[in-house]
């Protein structure tokens, strides 16, 4: 007998003694909706105001973007080859924006540019996936992750998201720099992934 | 009577451990009930409906297992199945020898604690690296993880200091900031040079084979971004039936876990990446591990099955709090450890026997717990399952002599007014057994007889007579 004959026989068997199975419940979705937080909100001003409290950052231009990054001193990175020649020119020659991600030095890219494949309102999260993320390395390694977010794929709900994750084998969602309280419980961000995580919305 | 372990335990915790697993359990539950009410007045409802999905699931895994081998299989998954700890572990090796890899970087998953997985590995000649700050700094201290979510809340800063210090990963600094800056950069050069990324995942779903997987550092996607192989090492109950319930589950976990509305990463696997992506695993396992979970599945305890390890109930429990984790000796403190890890340990069962009895039953695990398992039931099964097949255990003390007293008036009466002297008798010259187990215990002052002298001269009863 091989290793899942044995394993379902004796779950068969274990499962066989019940008198009856609990049943599947059919719940309500509106139960998974914190409604408190996002009745009467449009998702635009909702993503905006909630990303913040994770300690995202909104942004509404590549001009602020652009700003931002200059101000701080991060002035090379990587970025989607399909937003490169067009942001390119809209940062200007003192940055300079790669379209290549050399896993081999990863710690040369004080950012990374990609584009996001929607957002959720309610808890301020980022959405990537395979088809529009043009590196996994480019938007995670880099000390800055940018995501240029559509403002129309924002959904309001956590559970809305939860129904189009599509077939995309990975999808997956940001809310925040990457974080930890390990060490006595204190929070500090950028452990693995990004510190810095911005929202540019467009 | 001998002391119960876990009470040897908590008697010898160093102060400073005690106060920080104390404080940070009381602060992380007092913001998750915050937190999770504020944003759903009717939480509770979300926490019944969640355990009767789960309820669901592994009273019907029969079904759903081969269904989800069948999803995960059409996604391009490779399924494996493994009865013991050695079977998966020794699934993750094949798979590594027949890939010619040396190298592997591991996301916190609590199977391959219990399979031992990193010792098997480097046993056998595989650099196997834990990535989680808390596991990786367990993992170089030679410690163990004594919080389920916060592997290392027993720690102290300057401790991880020292242990960094030690092995060489940086001169004495106790700055959490440093600390974890030098990990980063340790770390990210350990994930691009191995072959291998082993997760585990926090949800497998049926209708769509979809593997979930939540993280706030973002090492699990690291793992899953530089590396070529993915290997999931997996629970069988792990499963849930729709992708809509996640909407219910992924509300609830990390607000228990961490008092966060969602946890900075949740990562939807459904197989390997497209050929357009350059990043990550063109290949991936599943392993379903068994590990005594088909021997509770056929318990009354089965329902211990739902938990979904967010470690709720141990921030919640008073005994947790006092005791810290080592004290359980296994994988799951607290009072889900105090239920699991004995129906595991299986014919060790008796060297854990103390835990279920380790608990007030004051029932705050069941009230915080997001899938409702009624955890204060189950340590009452656990209770009279350990007492029928083994008698009585180290903690409890003999009840023959009450027998006879509480059976009796005239020798209950004759004690009632002989026990005064135990006031005035000195802790040494006590019997063996009160003397022990007034060890890590006051006995309060004797004021027996005290009721039947007021029965007997209240006013009603002089009138009568």
């Amino acid at each position: 007998m091989n290793a899942r004959e044995d394993m379902l026989g004796r779950v068969n068997k274990a499962l066989a003694m019940l008198p009856e199975r609990a049943a599947l419940p059919n719940w309500d979705a509106e139960l998974a909706v914190a409604h408190k937080l996002v009745d009467h909100h449009a998702p635009f001003e909702l993503f905006c105001e909630r990303i913040k409290l994770v300690n995202g950052t909104p942004m509404t231009s590549v001009a602020e973007v652009a700003a931002y990054l200059k101000k701080n001193g991060w002035m090379k990175g990587y970025c989607d080859p399909a937003l490169q020649k067009q942001l390119q020119e809209q940062f200007g020659p003192e940055f300079t924006l790669s379209p290549e991600f050399d896993r081999t030095r990863v710690d040369d890219y004080a950012f990374g540019i990609t584009r996001a494949a929607g957002g959720i309102a309610e808890t301020g999260t980022i959405i990537l996936n395979d088809t529009l993320t043009s590196r996994r390395l480019g938007a995670l390694a880099p000390w800055v992750h940018i995501a240029i977010l559509p403002r129309e794929l924002i959904h309001l709900t956590l559970a809305d998201a939860v129904l189009v994750l599509g077939d995309d084998p990975n999808v997956i969602w940001a809310t925040g720099p990457s974080k930890t309280a390990d060490i006595e419980g204190i929070l500090i961000e950028g452990v693995h992934g990004p510190g810095v995580q911005i929202a540019l919305v467009l | 009577m001998s002391v119960s372990p876990i009470d040897g335990f908590a008697a010898n915790l160093k102060k400073e451990t005690h106060d920080a697993v104390y404080n940070s359990t009381k602060a992380t539950h007092e913001k998750r009930t915050k937190v999770l009410f504020d944003h759903f007045p009717d939480a509770n409802r979300l926490r019944e409906i969640a355990g009767e999905i789960k309820q669901h699931v592994i009273e019907n895994l029969d079904t759903y297992l081969p269904k989800v081998e069948e999803k995960l299989k059409a996604n391009g998954v490779q399924v494996h199945w493994a009865p013991t700890a050695l079977d998966a572990n020794q699934a993750v090796l094949d798979i590594m020898r027949k890939r010619n890899a040396t190298k592997i970087v591991k996301a916190k998953t609590m199977v391959s604690e219990e399979t031992e997985l990193a010792h098997f590995l480097e046993k056998n000649g595989v650099e196997c690296l834990e990535t989680d700050l808390g596991e990786f700094i367990v993992q170089v201290d030679h410690d163990h993880p004594s919080h389920i979510v916060r592997p290392i809340i027993h720690k102290s800063r300057r401790e991880v200091a020292v242990c960094f210090e030690k092995n060489g990963l940086g001169a004495y600094n106790d700055d959490p900031n440093v600390i974890t800056q030098r990990a980063r950069v340790f770390l990210r050069q350990k994930y691009l040079e191995a072959d291998v990324g082993l997760t585990g995942a926090n949800f497998v779903v049926a209708e769509s084979g979809r593997l979930v997987l939540v993280t706030n550092e973002g090492n699990s996607r690291f793992c899953l971004a530089a590396t070529r192989c993915h290997i999931a090492m997996v629970g069988i109950e792990k499963i849930l039936p729709r992708d809509r319930d996640l909407a219910l589950l992924l509300n609830l976990l990390a607000r228990s876990a961490t008092a966060q509305q969602l946890t900075v990463y949740t990562e939807f696997i459904k197989g390997p990446r497209k050929p357009t992506q350059p990043d990550g695993p063109d290949e991936m396992h599943v392993i379903f591990v068994d590990n005594g979970r088909i021997d509770v599945l056929a318990t009354e305890c089965r329902d211990i099955l739902r938990c979904i390890r967010c470690g709720a109930c141990l921030n919640v429990c008073p005994v947790y709090r006092q005791a810290s984790g080592h004290a359980y000796r296994s994988v799951y403190p607290g009072p889900v450890g105090a239920v699991l890890s004995p129906l595991l340990a299986k014919e060790k069962f008796p060297e854990l026997a103390d835990l279920p009895k380790a608990s007030s039953l004051c029932g705050a695990c069941q009230e915080v717990c997001p899938v409702n398992i009624p955890i204060p039931d189950l340590l009452l099964r656990l209770r009279d399952k350990n007492k029928r097949a083994h008698g009585p255990t180290s903690g409890t003390p003999p009840l023959g002599a009450w027998s006879i007293l509480a059976s009796q008036p005239t020798a209950w009466k004759a004690a009632m007014a002989m026990g005064g002297l135990v006031n005035h008798v000195p802790r040494v010259l006590m019997p063996g057994p009160l003397r022990k187990w007034s060890d890590y215990r006051t006995l309060p002052p004797w004021r027996g007889g005290q009721f039947r002298k007021w029965l007997k001269n209240r006013p009603a009863a002089k009138g009568k007579s």
